[in-house]
């Protein structure tokens, strides 16, 4: 793969961050029966910044859970090398809540698609938000993202790469391109 | 790992991955939908030419909470002419298009050859006192869950060792994961020999600072067969609270079931806090699902 550009810094990823956790208090009025749920890998401590911003500047507690939605996706059954399955840990009840999915990228629109899914046999939220570091268009469902970072238009054969401190040392989005077999 | 048979070959990785995923499986037992559509469209078929509900109610539950379809093949093997039998069985079923073969039998070697005859995954059941890799697999969770490691601990597997697959099978898998793993039996039960387990014939030696203990089963037909005296047996091999006291404080007590209570073991250690009976059945649900979920599901990234 080759390196095309750097999408965003680390403060570029901290200020769209925080704006996100401003629009999603302002979203829901408040912070009155909010939850966020990261998605696994890199929506995880995306999620978790999201509550410590909101914490910050609104003072209360945000809870955080973590979901993997291996067990719901849509391809298994076609499937070249098995994606290893991971702990959905959601430390609260999700029933009549507000929740943010939070995940890194959006594209096809699948992964939110399966993560729906997940959370309706958790519960029955009172609604469900879309909040992503980076929307790449290309979606192949009808599915939006409420909370967006950064709109990219990008090629099919480009990949944004979403590095973050907790899993990667750094914070910073980067697009590359795959080389033509 | 393209079908599960035993644990030749397996690597700690890989069993450590198995159990991995079979937490994740737990976690999903734990819900109010206890089911997630990751085998949607596969079709899983029981093929028991032995006897077992219990097996085979974990297995289709197993199956079922991840959304496969599921088959049930009941025979007993002596309304089979052996041999050509299993396969015109297994050859009908695969007609139909199954996806994973679990196979119990009364004799050993039967999923091996099964793994030739059809195109599906294969998952050994129990065959014969060969192998009963799934049990060894809930056993090591078991275990696990309630040690922590199995790194440097003791496991002393007791009673009808020559005849036991599940001892078998735990004597190939518990060492992968550290643990000493010591049998003990009556003579005339132990075999003569067992890689990866010390034998023994004096229940006090495999006993003695055991962290756990696993009681098997005592089958009525060794004792038709004059192998042991049933006055015998309970004198020198039933497990006790008395005997138990050689073994670490609060060793823990497995049984693969069903139990003789009273015979194998004191009736009323079945229901102690050492006791991790009712997790084993537990736990045999989520590492089956996290089996078929190996087998089925890509290959291993």
């Amino acid at each position: 793969m080759r390196f095309k550009a750097e999408l965003l810094n680390a403060e570029e990823m901290r200020r769209a961050l925080y704006r996100i956790a401003h629009e999603i208090v302002e979203a829901n009025k408040g912070v009155e029966g909010l939850a966020l749920v990261g998605i696994h890998t890199r929506g995880i401590p995306l999620a978790e910044r999201i509550a410590r911003y909101i914490r910050e500047f609104e003072g209360k507690e945000v809870p955080v859970g973590m979901l993997d939605i291996t067990l719901y996706r849509d391809d298994l059954s076609e499937i070249g090398i098995r994606p290893q399955v991971r702990q959905t840990r959601i430390p609260f009840d999700i029933t009549g809540k507000a929740l943010v999915l939070v995940d890194d990228v959006l594209y096809t629109g699948r992964t939110a698609r399966a993560a729906l899914d997940a959370l309706m046999d958790l519960g029955r939220p009172r609604r469900i938000y879309l909040a992503v570091l980076v929307d790449r268009g290309h979606r192949e469902l009808p599915i939006r993202a409420d909370f967006v970072g950064k709109n990219v238009p990008t090629a099919k054969n480009e990949v944004v790469k979403v590095k973050v401190e907790e899993v990667d040392g750094e914070d910073r989005v980067e697009l590359w391109e795959r080389e033509e077999a | 790992m393209r079908h599960l048979l035993d644990f030749q070959g397996w690597t700690k990785a890989q069993v450590e991955n198995t159990l991995d995923t079979a937490r994740v499986m737990a976690e999903v037992l734990e819900r109010p939908v206890k089911k997630v559509p990751a085998l949607q469209g596969f079709t899983v078929a029981t093929v028991f030419f032995e006897p077992s509900t219990r097996t085979r109610i974990s297995f289709e539950l197993a199956a079922r909470r991840m959304s496969a379809d599921v088959v049930s093949f009941a025979a007993q093997a002596s309304s089979l002419q052996k041999g050509e039998s299993y396969k015109d069985t297994l050859l009908t079923l695969e007609a139909m298009g199954i996806d994973a073969y679990i196979i119990r039998a009364d004799s050993a070697g039967v999923p091996h050859q099964a793994t030739r005859w059809v195109k599906g995954v294969v998952v050994n059941g129990g065959d014969g006192r060969r192998a009963h890799p799934t049990q060894a697999l809930l056993d090591a969770y078991t275990l696990l869950e309630a040690l922590g490691t199995l790194e440097g601990r003791k496991i002393a597997i007791v009673g009808d060792i020559l005849h036991s697959r599940v001892a078998r099978s735990n004597v190939e898998l518990l060492p992968l994961l550290g643990a000493e793993v010591w049998v003990a039996g009556p003579p005339t039960l132990l075999p003569q020999s067992l890689p990866g387990a010390r034998l023994t014939p004096h229940l006090d030696e495999a006993l003695a600072e055991a962290d756990a203990v696993m009681v098997l089963r005592l089958q009525k037909e060794r004792m038709e067969a004059g192998l042991i005296h049933l006055q015998d047996y309970i004198a020198h091999y039933q497990v006790t609270e008395a005997r138990l006291k050689k073994a670490k404080p609060g060793a823990f007590l497995l049984h693969p079931g069903p139990m003789n209570r009273d015979i194998e073991l004191e009736g009323t250690l079945a229901d102690s806090e050492r006791s991790l009976v009712n997790r084993q059945v537990r736990n045999g649900v989520a590492v089956r699902m996290a089996v078929l979920y190996h087998l089925l599901v890509g290959r291993e990234g």
